[in-house]
């Protein structure tokens, strides 16, 4: 009796799930809605076209036209792989030191109290500022920049991971104490699960500051890259030219962002289940 | 109750927590004395006020929490922090996210150091018990309130305890589910003679499973009051209209009735 009850639960949950997916009425799926979107504000650029100065701006044919021929001369993809070098180490560095740190800080007081305020204060600083000083300690090429980039991604991640360790469900971690799991066992399988979604949150802001990082180092120091490409053509007033690697570092974190976004639904797909379904 | 056949023994237990009240730190007396005895394969209910230190003593029967002076004995061995002789059945479930139910148990399973082999057929037999075999792919998110907490029980009985501790393990529930559930407890006590002691605020859901209510107030026992109902407990309605019932609900309000007007009296 009691089991038939229980399947006819089953059934409800089941009925309200395939209820709630399909509660928006009319079918027009999510890119249909986006695709149109970008079409409408593409057209009503381009037709606006003949009247801007093309010192002012540009429009869409224009840069894909500037576009086209960067990309056959070769200079687009020499600058993309330029500015990647010291993207991805500067990136990835932060990443594999940052997280860690986090976890240090969060679970240690000891940790805490001696490195917190280091972390705290570095977060808090405009980094950008010490680039004078970086430029003398290394130079003008690969390593200050992958300095910059790392400086400027690290404290957001280690921040973010910290904050996850904070944000750990008290609750939870006395379930694995009221069944005598081991310390390894609570931290792999309760205290990492719950941190994994503000790890991810952290890897992906880190995208954002490094784009940033990236183009504010190509600016300052040796002047190469996509970044060193806009300051190229911004300087002889070529505003095609210098949208043209805008664009690509955009579509290049958009699509970073997204990677990242992939890695958290293989890595904790739990997460985006329960979002998903409370946010809708 | 003779401590030969006792379960679960309270011997003079107080707890005393430090208190920051406006930057001075004030001690808070919890727990003041209590002694108390559960015979093995009864069933006792932990009622009072809130505040009164019921959820203390559970968390400490638990080795959740370490009494300040006293003992508690599971058994013939005194509680030091956890144990598998003991089942903890959380207020909300408290089932990891990340876990599909049948996983939920399985951590359980693992935690007493079961191979994958007994971890799969015991949790699978578990989650039958409690009447979701269907559901045993599914995270938590995916459960009703009701069915998380079915599975709460099922992990904290995959274990096998001597003694199964429930705190306030209904509250959250609607009065169907929470009734449904209620009758599942009893008929699960009915096969397998566990000990059970449990939190409650609901003095029907007290009455209904218990052998006996410890009544608190104030962190001490205020009265243990007896509740004669024949078991097995099987027919719902017969039981609330009984004579019994009746009564020792009303006792137990006014016992929960005064407890609360002395607490008031006691912050007043």
């Amino acid at each position: 009796m009691a089991i038939s009850s229980e399947q006819r639960a089953v059934d409800r949950v089941d009925a309200y799930l395939a209820r709630s997916r399909t509660k928006a009425g009319w079918h027009v799926p999510d890119w249909a809605i986006t695709t149109v979107s970008l079409v409408a504000v593409l057209g009503i650029w381009q037709a606006a076209g003949p009247w801007i100065d093309p010192l002012f701006a540009s429009y869409p044919s224009a840069i894909l036209a500037a576009g086209e021929r960067m990309a056959a001369s070769g200079q687009l993809s020499k600058a993309l792989w330029s500015s990647m070098q010291p993207f991805l180490a500067g990136y990835l560095l932060a990443a594999v030191v940052g997280v860690p740190a986090g976890l240090l800080l969060g679970r240690y007081r000891v940790v805490r109290a001696a490195l917190g305020i280091y972390v705290t204060a570095g977060y808090s600083t405009p980094l950008i500022a010490l680039v004078p000083l970086l430029m003398i300690w290394f130079g003008l090429g690969f390593m200050v920049k992958m300095v910059i980039i790392f400086l400027l991604t690290f404290f957001p991640i280690c921040i973010n991971t910290w904050a996850g360790v904070r944000a750990v469900p008290k609750s939870l971690v006395e379930v694995g104490t009221a069944f005598c799991a081991s310390q390894s066992t609570i931290m792999n399988e309760i205290v990492l699960p719950a941190v994994l979604p503000y790890i991810m949150a952290g890897l992906r802001l880190g995208i954002g500051k490094a784009v940033i990082a990236m183009v504010i180092a190509e600016f300052l120091t040796a002047i190469t890259g996509l970044g060193g490409t806009i300051i190229k053509a911004a300087n002889s007033f070529r505003t095609a030219d210098m949208l043209v690697p805008i664009i690509v570092i955009m579509v290049l974190a958009v699509v970073l962002t997204h990677i990242v976004t992939l890695i958290e639904r293989w890595v904790a797909p739990w997460q985006s289940e329960i979002a998903g379904d409370d946010g809708a | 109750m003779s401590d030969a056949t006792a379960s679960v023994r309270f011997e003079n237990v107080s707890k005393t927590f430090d208190v920051s009240v406006g930057g001075s730190v004030q001690a808070m007396r919890a727990l003041d004395d209590v002694s108390f005895s559960v015979g093995q394969g009864e069933i006792v209910a932990l009622a009072g006020p809130s505040g009164c230190g019921k959820t203390t003593a559970l968390r400490i029967l638990m080795g959740l929490e370490t009494a300040t002076s006293g003992s508690v004995v599971v058994g013939d061995k005194p509680v030091h922090g956890c144990g598998h002789d003991r089942g903890m059945v959380f207020q909300h479930a408290e089932l990891l996210p990340w876990k599909t139910a049948i996983e939920n148990i399985k951590f359980a399973l693992a935690a007493k150091g079961l191979t994958k082999v007994d971890q799969d057929r015991t949790a699978g037999r578990y989650l039958d018990l409690v009447g979701l075999a269907r559901a045993r792919d599914r995270r938590p998110y995916q459960l009703s309130g009701g069915m998380k907490q079915r599975v709460g029980i099922a992990r904290a009985l995959a274990i096998d305890p001597d003694v199964l501790l429930m705190d306030e393990p209904f509250g959250a529930l609607d009065s169907q589910t929470r009734e449904a559930l209620q009758m599942e407890v009893l008929s699960i006590h009915e096969r397998t003679k566990k000990t059970v002691i449990f939190v409650t605020h609901d003095i029907d859901e007290a009455v209904l499973l218990a052998d006996r209510i410890v009544v608190m107030c104030a962190g001490r026992i205020r009265e243990i009051i007896p509740v004669a109902i024949e078991r097995p407990r099987r027919d719902i309605r017969a039981i609330r209209t009984s004579h019994e019932f009746v009564t020792k609900r009303t006792v137990i309000w006014e016992a929960l009735h005064d407890a609360g007007s002395l607490t008031a009296t006691a912050i007043a």
